[in-house]
């Protein structure tokens, strides 16, 4: 299944807080080697969507969903998976950079150590090609022993990535990675997104019409929980064949 | 003068009074505080030196010291410490961690709440009734410290369930996101960055539980004992229980009234010194914590 050139598949996905239901009938594949930008405005659901695709959505109390995802041809609802390999496989990067109160080095040998890597030079290695690909390296490398913590906002997103690459995923989940960041860090992690989609599979949520523009490939627009459309970036920043997709990215509303 | 400066006088009056009795009462609260602790500390220093506090009671107790009971009270708060901590903070751990956030985990952290509201006159009937004389204990060393116990449970739990709420749920998730386990994300993430917040509530339960006689008196507390305790099963003498021998239930109370003084001197100053153990120790986790 995964020579046809999709990472994901949903099928007839739905998804109830409670009463409320956040998505409605999201039918949709996602591409192989893409950024893919999820836009729309607040409450749209993008963010639930990213959250289902590592199940991390399965914390928030009363979440109820129905349908099929299916991850290079496994469906993730499955009962019989392992969320373990389910969130290696699929890495998180969330809106507030979230380093653990370890160390620099720590924080990336993080996933490697508990899934069993405990060589010191396999981890030597694996952080330091980790914080190369994540553009932290040379900031860094002399005082890897630092707390995370003791990092600027915007390398502390570039830690959480380093942490995520640690892992080795195929797919990178970013739920608005600069929201929490100045324009100078912003346009960092952005250069990162565009220099990682070579190895990796990239899903962003943004609420920055111009971020999604500048990194993505293919655009998907939520509203009141629905998937509006779906296209290429330029194609849906230049021509979008829905009305409401026109509206919203004009910003007549959002 | 204009009706708004007059507004505004009257105002600044009111808080002037406002502030002024607040002021006042904190100042009352702390005088009564030192007023006990100087009236302990003064009519019970010239007492204490190094035979009273090695030396076992003499000549019914008028005379000789107090180690029985200071030793008996360490026991005492050694085992209380070694059954209520592990069990309070795996109970904290699964009711903040593990349950889900339903009705039944509110029932029974409401109950918790209200057990650390129970008298404790009530934990020594309830030790004594199952400890002591159901489970066939006796009144012993192990039962009192079996009370103490469940007795502390509440504040222990209550502490630890704080502790660990005070973890940013971003730990968590950034944990699980990558494909940590519930025990290793806990274990790794949450339990390193709230352990100085258990402790340091369950260093206050103890301070608590130490100075307790109600529970002691009925589950294992001895009137008199010379020797020390050698097994779980003997009684033991301690300091809060001696006190209350020495200044309601002895013979001749005006000759024991020092030793009494210095009795409370030396449980007070036992207690004030665990109490700010885990005041400094609290202070200095707090100050190497980064978020």
């Amino acid at each position: 299944m995964s020579d046809n050139g999709v990472i994901f598949s949903t099928e007839a996905l739905n998804l109830w807080y409670g009463k409320n239901q956040a998505l409605k009938n999201i039918n949709v594949n996602i591409k192989m080697q893409k950024v893919t930008a999820i836009i729309g405005p607040s409450g749209c659901g993008k963010s639930t969507f990213l959250k289902v695709l590592n199940r991390m959505v399965d914390l928030v109390p009363n979440v109820k969903y129905t349908g099929s995802v299916n991850l290079q041809g496994h469906n993730i609802f499955d009962e019989n998976i392992n969320l373990v390999n389910l969130r290696t496989r699929v890495g998180m990067v969330f809106q507030k950079p979230n380093p653990f109160p370890k160390s620099i080095f720590e924080n990336v040998a993080f996933g490697p150590r508990i899934h069993g890597k405990h060589k010191k030079s396999e981890l030597n290695e694996l952080v330091e090609k980790s914080l190369r690909q994540a553009a932290l390296w040379d900031e860094v490398k002399d005082r890897l022993n630092e707390p995370g913590l003791s990092l600027s906002g915007g390398q502390q997103q570039r830690l959480c990535i380093a942490r995520t690459l640690a892992n080795e995923p195929e797919v990178i989940l970013m739920d608005e990675p600069t929201s929490a960041l100045d324009p100078a860090a912003t346009s960092r992690i952005e250069d990162l997104v565009r220099s990682l989609r070579k190895h990796y599979n990239i899903i962003i949520v943004t609420h920055n019409m111009q971020q999604a523009g500048r990194v993505s490939d293919e655009t998907f627009f939520f509203l009141n929980g629905e998937l509006i459309e779906t296209d290429r970036t330029e194609v849906i920043f230049t021509n979008p064949k829905d009305n409401r997709t026109e509206e919203y990215i004009t910003g007549r509303f959002g | 003068m204009t009706e708004m400066e007059r507004n505004l006088r009257n105002k600044k009056i009111a808080e002037k009074v406002y502030f002024s009795m607040c002021g006042l009462f904190m100042i009352l609260t702390i005088a009564v505080l030192f007023w006990i602790l100087y009236d302990v500390a003064s009519k019970g220093y010239s007492t204490i030196n190094w035979t009273f506090l090695t030396d076992r009671p003499r000549e019914q107790m008028t005379a000789g010291g107090i180690w029985p009971a200071i030793v008996g009270t360490f026991y005492v708060a050694s085992l209380t410490i070694i059954i209520s901590v592990p069990v309070g903070i795996t109970s904290a751990i699964y009711l903040n961690e593990y349950a889900s956030k339903g009705t039944l985990v509110r029932v029974i952290r409401l109950s918790i709440r209200n057990l650390s509201g129970v008298p404790s006159i009530v934990y020594g009937l309830f030790g004594l009734g199952l400890f002591a004389a159901t489970l066939g204990l006796g009144t012993s060393l192990i039962s009192a410290a079996l009370t103490l116990s469940i007795m502390s449970l509440p504040w222990v739990i209550t502490a630890s369930e704080e502790a660990l709420k005070a973890v940013p749920q971003s730990f968590r998730e950034g944990g699980l996101a990558l494909g940590a386990t519930k025990w290793q994300m806990i274990r790794q993430l949450v339990l390193p960055n709230a352990i100085s917040g258990m402790a340091t509530g369950s260093i206050l339960a103890l301070a608590r539980a130490t100075g307790e006689t109600a529970p002691i008196i009925l589950t294992g507390a001895a009137f008199f004992l010379p020797a020390l305790p050698t097994s779980l099963s003997d009684r033991f003498m301690a300091m809060p229980y001696h006190l209350y021998i020495l200044a309601t239930q002895h013979m001749s109370p005006a000759q024991v009234r020092p030793i009494a003084y210095a009795t409370a001197l030396v449980l007070i100053a036992m207690v004030m010194g665990l109490n700010m153990v885990a005041i400094i120790w609290r202070y200095q986790i707090r100050k190497k914590q980064t978020w």
